[in-house]
Formats: structure tokens, sequence, C-alpha cells
């Protein structure tokens, strides 16, 4: 009997310590599983030496594949079929990005719950009240009915589910095992979520909320000043001079505009949530053969995003008997994004242009089943969503949509929304659009018309879309459905009781800004105001000024142009804010009132370069300075209400002290005497130099170390062993090399177009995911340092080339 | 010498069981071993621990060399706080070990009920 109990006793104890390790209720992680050399992240730990080698058979095949992996893991794929090619490309994806392609749809549909449980349930409620999911779906119908791009999509996702389906539990990515949960099918809509998700990042922004309160704290006149249309300095995309035609149609502004809308009182206040980063940018330029060494055209491109690992971008090149690009693709969607193929090279910057508006909805009652429209009420059509919850129980959120769209806010997430009042998004996103046909078309384009063509397709998010090809055309296009507004319309939130304050239909294709081989020799763009106040439309955004100003400067001096001018120009690390803004600091301090660490860090700024260069301190003297400037002088108006309102960009301040040193916003309304300039320039460096006596003990007063640029895995602080930190790059806000702490240059790439192109680039990360690979971030230290790889445009031909290290064989 | 044919038997096992099966299969293993070729508990304990942590040492240690560590100097950042492959891998060996220890146990426990009946 003793011997009975003493067996229980250890069985017991035995399932007790395997229920412990295998589960994660009582350790954070399921220890023995994740240790299990395997089946657990032991089987991640993928040999220096792997061998990528493989023959699959697939019976989904029309044709043969054969795929090329040259040393740093970019596939070249030959495929005799075109939808094979994408069958592939999909199986590839899954093979080296599953777990991130996963992750960011999930994001995109607001999911994250699902996965981490219940401290992401508002982040979920906000994307599924932007209507994310209801706009991925209207996308994927309308690229459903297009019978190319319905088969490309098709056979991407039967290449990501091969892989899937065909994938032990010891090969799950090692976030999966960590986490605690496998991959689902992949499927279309995941495909069109991926769209939406880049459209977020890239058109989501707004700050019509932000705004409504400013124009409401400071009145119209100073609100104009400190959030104006237009930057007098700013060096346009499209050349100045450039005459734009007259529109045939112009929208009306309502007759209750003023009343109703610029002087509305309102006391709902509150913040908006899940802004995406204003940051999300670019620079792209492209070269005329007049200005090169070649005499043909070269076009640079880096896309600014947040740095992430697993990198956002995949290099592939992709080659069939239709169409041969290479570039790089985003893991969740067919095609290359980024690059060249054997006639033309395209590139993306970000438009920056307001595709999003608020509508002030007022509900019939509690049940917000009905709201006025019209002098009626009209019912809304109401969608549950069920946002699950890991280790908890589903949330239920209904989500009303009337005419504007979904209904983002309401006293259920902002109690300020008082009286059954809410506000409806109208989103550009929300339209159903083709716009993987885009890239399905320019990865095929021969010529200037192949590309027009292709981008008319292109309906969010806007983008200034740069074409150079072959045949010496340079040309760029800012594109997208961009609504057609009266000036002022969608500033701010608007009335939405009637149809008077909807957008009457969107700015003419033809009349969207662009420009052809101009007499410049040169077209760039940087994320600024594309047009002068000439355009006749009116067009709200979030504006960069400075880049632009720089790269067109240096553009404007450039002759015999080479790759080698560009990758430099790429990585220039001027500041040409800090040329502008500098002599008004050191013409204002007043030295007399300053000790000598003071004047220490005084000196080290008027001997600065100019130059975010790593090692100067300057950067960080100057970066401090300016940004105390901003607070010392914008928050005493700004902060009239609990409130923070949104700072001005940066500048307004530095125009505004350029023309005037008695601007209006100087003296700090706080205080019974009237401030002039030099006090406030010499109290807001007094501020900065306690942040800098703080940043030089701990040793960080250099640019690099201060700045401290890191790529965090996409899990952030949950995953903080997977990042790099500390990196040695230079470069910042307003500089052509715009890395700052955690955001920058997501992919350089320098193309000539050369009968032979010559193409260079590097991105931030590897091509695997798995951060046990020596491929998750090898590239890092090349892009750090400014270095590029020349690209490999394989040819039939060179199958046998010995830059080919492996090669995987796709049969049916 | 049974103890050590235990042990061995134990790895083989274990190691066998692991390709097919989930981890915790390696209890298994000890219990199997230690049912069929009884010894006295705490023996059986100690051989069906040496088994496992021999067998998991040793595998953990073979994939995170062919590694260079990589994944380990992660994972043991984040698991342990501390940048130590070495210490990742001997509590993943220590793991095994103790699951193997426990089964093999339970092997030898019920062994001995079966002895007097």
């Amino acid at each position: 009997m003793l011997r009975i109990i003493s067996f229980l006793v250890a069985l017991l104890l035995t399932s007790g310590l395997i229920y412990i390790l295998d589960s994660k209720k009582v350790l954070p992680v399921p220890l023995g599983k994740l240790l299990s050399p395997q089946e657990g992240l032991w089987q991640n730990a993928e040999p220096v030496n792997a061998s990528f080698n493989d023959e699959l058979r697939f019976p989904d095949l029309k044709g043969k594949v054969d795929v090329y992996l040259d040393e740093r893991l970019v596939p070249h794929i030959f495929a005799e079929d075109d939808n094979d090619a994408y069958f592939v490309q999909g199986y590839l994806h899954a093979r080296f990005r599953l777990w991130q392609m996963e992750f960011q749809t999930y994001a995109a549909a607001g999911r994250i719950s699902e996965i981490i449980g219940d401290r992401a349930v508002s982040y979920d409620r906000t994307q599924r009240r932007m209507g994310m999911v209801y706009g991925a779906e209207n996308a994927l119908r309308e690229m459903e009915k297009d019978p190319a791009i319905k088969a490309s999509i098709d056979a991407y996702t039967a290449g990501v589910n091969s892989y899937i389906s065909n994938m032990s539990s010891s090969e799950l990515p090692v976030e999966y095992k960590l986490l605690g949960y496998k991959p689902e099918k992949w499927s279309n809509f995941k495909t069109a979520l991926f769209t939406k998700a880049m459209t977020n990042d890239l058109a989501g922004y707004d700050r019509d909320i932000e705004f409504t309160h400013a124009l409401q704290v400071l009145g119209e006149e100073n609100f104009r000043i400190l959030f104006p249309e237009i930057a007098d300095s700013s060096a346009t995309i499209i050349p100045k001079g450039t005459v734009f035609s007259q529109p045939a149609v112009m929208p009306e502004k309502p007759a209750t505009a003023d009343s109703l809308y610029l002087h509305r009182r309102d006391s709902a206040w509150f913040l908006p949530d899940f802004k995406p980063d204003p940051a999300n940018g670019s620079n792209n330029w492209a070269v005329a053969g007049s200005r090169t060494k070649s005499g043909r055209p070269i076009l640079s491109n880096d896309p600014h995003l947040r740095l992430s690992l697993p990198a956002i971008w995949f290099e592939m090149q992709m080659h069939t008997p239709n169409f041969n690009a290479y570039g790089v693709s985003f893991p969740g969607i067919p095609g290359i994004v980024i690059g060249f193929n054997e006639y033309i090279a395209f590139g993306f910057t970000n438009s920056e242009r307001d595709v999003r508006d608020y509508y002030d909805i007022k509900f019939k009652d509690e049940s917000r089943r009905e709201y006025w429209f019209n002098n009626t009420w009209r019912a809304t059509e109401n969608r549950v969503e069920e946002i699950k919850i890991n280790g908890g129980f589903s949330l239920m959120d209904t989500v009303s949509y009337t005419v504007f769209g979904p209904v983002l806010y309401d006293k259920s997430n902002k109690t300020q929304l008082k009286d059954n009042r809410a506000y409806a998004l109208r989103w550009v996103a929300h339209d159903p659009s083709n716009i993987l046909k885009m890239w399905h078309l320019l990865n095929r384009a021969k010529n200037y018309d192949d590309y027009l063509a292709a981008i008319k397709y292109f309906n969010i998010p806007g983008q200034n879309m740069l074409f150079a090809s072959k045949d010496g055309n340079i040309a760029l296009w800012q594109q997208a459905n961009f609504p057609m507004r009266w000036k002022d319309q969608g500033l701010f939130v608007m009335p939405g009781q009637d149809s008077s304050y909807m957008w009457k239909g969107f700015i003419p294709q033809e009349e969207n800004p662009h420009v052809i081989n101009p007499a410049e020799g040169y077209i760039s763009s940087a994320n600024q105001r594309p047009v002068d106040s000439t355009y006749p439309y009116f067009i709200p955004g979030n504006y960069d000024v400075y880049r632009g100003i720089i790269i067109n400067r240096r553009l404007s001096s450039m002759e015999q142009v080479t790759p080698e001018d560009m990758m430099k120009l790429q990585n220039d690390n001027y500041n040409v804010f800090a040329e502008y803004a500098r002599p008004i600091l050191l013409n204002n301090i007043e030295r007399s009132k300053l000790d000598d660490t003071e004047k220490k860090y005084l000196y080290i700024l008027s001997a600065w370069n100019l130059k975010n260069d790593p090692q100067e301190k300057g950067p960080t003297v100057f970066t401090n300075w300016w940004d105390s400037l901003q607070q010392v002088i914008f928050t005493d108006e700004l902060n009239q209400t609990d409130l923070p309102v949104i700072m001005p960009e940066k500048f307004v301040l530095l125009e505004a002290l350029l023309k005037d040193t008695a601007f209006r916003f100087i003296d700090n309304i706080r205080t019974k005497e009237k401030e002039n300039l030099p006090d406030m320039i010499t109290i807001a460096f007094k501020k900065a130099c306690m942040e800098l006596q703080n940043a030089e003990k701990e040793g960080r007063l250099n640019w690099a170390s201060y700045k401290n640029t890191s790529i965090y895995h996409l899990l952030r602080n949950g995953a903080l062993p997977f990042a790099r930190t500390g990196l040695q790059n230079g470069g910042g806000v307003n500089v052509i090399n715009a890395t700052t702490h955690d955001h920058g240059p997501s992919w350089r790439m320098v193309i000539q177009m050369t009968d032979e192109i010559e193409a260079y680039a590097v991105y931030p990360g590897g091509q695997e995911g798995n951060p046990g690979s020596r491929y998750y971030d090898n590239f890092i230290d090349q892009w750090t340092t400014g270095k590029y790889y020349r690209l490999w445009f394989m040819s039939e031909k060179e199958k046998n080339d010995k830059k080919i290290i492996w090669k995987m064989i796709f049969r049916s | 010498m049974k103890f050590l044919v235990s042990v061995l038997l134990t790895a083989l096992l274990g190691f066998s069981l692991g390709l097919y099966f989930p981890w915790w299969t390696v209890a298994l293993s000890g219990f199997a071993v230690n049912y069929f070729l009884f010894q006295k508990p705490l023996i059986a304990f100690a051989s069906g621990f040496l088994g496992i942590f021999i067998l998991w040492g040793i595998i953990t240690m073979m994939r995170s060399i062919a590694n260079d560590h990589i994944l380990a100097h992660r994972i043991s950042l984040m698991i342990l706080k501390k940048d130590n492959p070495n210490l990742l891998i001997a509590l993943s060996a220590l793991i095994g070990g103790l699951v193997g220890g426990m089964g093999a146990l339970c092997g030898s426990l019920l062994r001995k009920t079966r002895l007097t009946a």
C-alpha cells in the first residue's frame, strides 16, 4: 500500500513538473517545451553553414521554377509561368519571414489581443473602429474582380500555405514558440490586410482633432500663424513656375461654414489613439542623363519607416517570360514593390497629403442605431467586432457605420463625447481599390506610358511615384485619390448632420501634380508640399520642409553624376535646418548670464561643422536647444487648457524668427514681465544645458550615442535581446540621412539605367526573420557605415555563375 | 554496469521518442527503462536524470556550437537576463534531466509495487 502511494505521489509530481514546463500557466514561458532540443527553440539555432538547397514538389505549379540564392540569401526566382513565380514568392516569404507577415496582418486586423492578451485590447479596438478590416474587405473584392490580379494573389496565397502545411512544429519560428501559438492558414484577405497596414502607416496620420482644439484655444488668426498651409522656404517637388490647368469644377464652401465649422465651440476634447508616426516619409530623386556621367538616368530612393527586425523588406528577383524585376518586396503581398526591371526603375516617397476627415455625428439615442442626417433619422449599419483575448473572454464591440464611414470615437471609448455625439471617419483607405494592379503593371512596364497606365490604379496611400527609364526619361507623379476640397475643408472636425460637408469627389487624376523631364535635369521629392500656392486645389497635409531644400541644393550643383555620388548623397549628414537656425541662437544668447559649463556647450555649438556626424557633439547641443526653445515659446499659449495641443512644425518658429525677432508668441503670457527673444533663447539654453550635462555624465554627448540608433524587434520591449541597439549612425530629422533613434532609411537604393543596369542597395536587417540565423541582421553594419551591396540582376545565362551558393528546385 | 546500461538506454529511447513525440516523452523513456530494468528508486532517478541530461546537453551543445551560439546569446539574455549560452545549455540539460529522472523514479516505484504483489 505504501509503495502504491509513493508511486502515485511520484507520478503526481512528475505530471505536475511536466505541466509546469509545458504550459504558460506557472512560468511566463513553457520552459521545458521551449528548451527541449528536438522540439523547442534549439531547432531555430540555424547552423552558420546551413545549406538552403532544396527540391520540392507542389502539384499547384504549372511549370518549372528554379530559385538561385546568392551569398546574401537573395533569391533569384526563374519561373516559366508568372503565377508560379508568385507561388514561389509566397513560399519564400513564408520560409524566411512567416511570423512577421502573419503578425503584421494580425495587427492590421486588430487581433493582437489573441496573442498577447488584454493589454492590446484598446489598440485592437481602435484598428477595428478605424475600419481596417472593412477597408481590406472592400479592397479584396475589387482586386478579385480582376482575373490577372486574383490569379496572382491566389498563387501567392497557395505558396505561403504550401510552406505552412509542410512545416513541422519544430520548424515554427521562434516567436510562435515563445508566445505559444501557431500560424493560421494564409488567405487573399490577409494580403489585402497587409495593404491596409501599409496604408495606415503612410496615410493614417491626421491632426484634425488636435487642430479643432487649437483653433478654439488660439483663435483663427493665431492658428493660421502657427499652422500655416505653406512653408515659405519649401522647395516644391513640381518646379516653381509650372502652369497648372484650371479645374473644370471647384468644390464650394457651404454657406454655414463660418458659423457651424470655423467658429464652432466644442467641449468634447480628447486625444486620438494610436496615431502612426508622422515621420514616415522618404527621399527619392532621379537625375537625367544630361547630368550623369553615363548619360543615362540614375534613380535613388530611401523610404523612411520605423526600423524593425525582422526588416519590413525582403529583397529578391523575379524572372518569368513576361517580366524580370528586382528589388524589395513586402512579405505579405505579391510582386516587387520598389526596384527596377530591364527597362525602368521605380521608387516612392510619401505624399503626406490629408486623406482622412472626421464628421461630428448626432445619434438619436443611446442605442446608436439612428443618426440625424439630411433632416431625418437615418439607420446606421452595425458591425459587431469580436475581439478575442488570450486568457480571457471576448470583447464585443459594435461599430456603427454612417454615410461617412465608421464611427471611430463615441462615448464608449471617449467619455468626453456626451449627448449621443460621435466622430465618424471618412478615409480614402475604405474605398474599393485594386492597388496591387499598380505593382503588377509596374513590374512589367517598359516605358513612361506603361508607368502612367500602372499608377492610375493606385488610390491610397498618396505617393510621389518616381520613374526613370533606359530610354532616358525621368518623371514623377504624385498619385492617389485626393479629395477635392474647398479651402479649410477637413482641417477640423466637420459637421455631420447633412451632406453639405461631404467630399464632393476627387481631384481628376490628370490634375495630380506631376513633372516629366524637367529643364533642371533632376526631380526630387522628400515629403514636402508638392506644389506652390498656384496649384488650384486646397491640399492640406503634414509636409516636411528641409530635406527637400538640401536635396535640391545639392542636386542643382552636381554634374557628371555617378552612382557613387548618389550613395554619398543618401548618407549626407548636413543639417540645413541648423544652418538657418544656429545664427538666431548665437546672435541672441546673453553670454553674460552663462556659467562656465554653459559657455563650454555654447562653444561646441559655434564650432560645429553643421554635420550630424556620429562623433559630433554639436547636433546634441543644437537639437536640445531648439527643442527647448520651441517648448518655452509655445507651451504657454498651447497649454491654456488641460489638454495639450499639438506643437507647430519646426519650420514655423524658424521662419517666423528669420522674418521678425519680435514674433508675437515670444512673450511668456504666464509672467508679468514682457520677455524678448534674447530672454527666451537664454532661458531655453539654460534648460537644455541641464539635459546636456546629464548626457555628458553618462558619456553620451556625441550625437550617435545620444541618438542611440536602435532597430527593435516587432515585439519591442517584449523581445529586447532580438534588437540591435546603440548603432553608431549619424543623420537625423531634417537631414538627408534621416536616421533617428528608431526610424529612418529602411532601404537605400541607387539604380543607374545603363544598358547593363548598375544597381546598389542595402537595408538594415537581413533576409531571414529568424533571430537564430546569421542572416537575421547581417546587413546592419553595412547600412550603419553607409555602404551598399552591388545588386546582381541575374540573367538566364548566368545559371552556373559562382555567385550562386544554393539552389531550390520547385517542380509540380 | 546495470546503471550505465540504463543511462544509455534512457538516452537512446529518449532520443527516438523525441523524433516523433512531444518533448515530455523523455519521462516515458526513463519510466520504461526503469520499469523493465529495475533499480532502486534513488538510483533509478539518478540514471534517468543522467540519461536525459547527457542527451539534451549533447544535442543542445552541438546545435548551439554549429550556430556560433547566435540564438543562445539572445535567448539567454531573454530568459536568464544574462548573456551566457553555456548556462542556457546547462539549464536545458537540467530540465530534461529532471523530467527524465522523475519518469525513471515512477518506473522504479511502479515496478516495486509489482514485486511485492
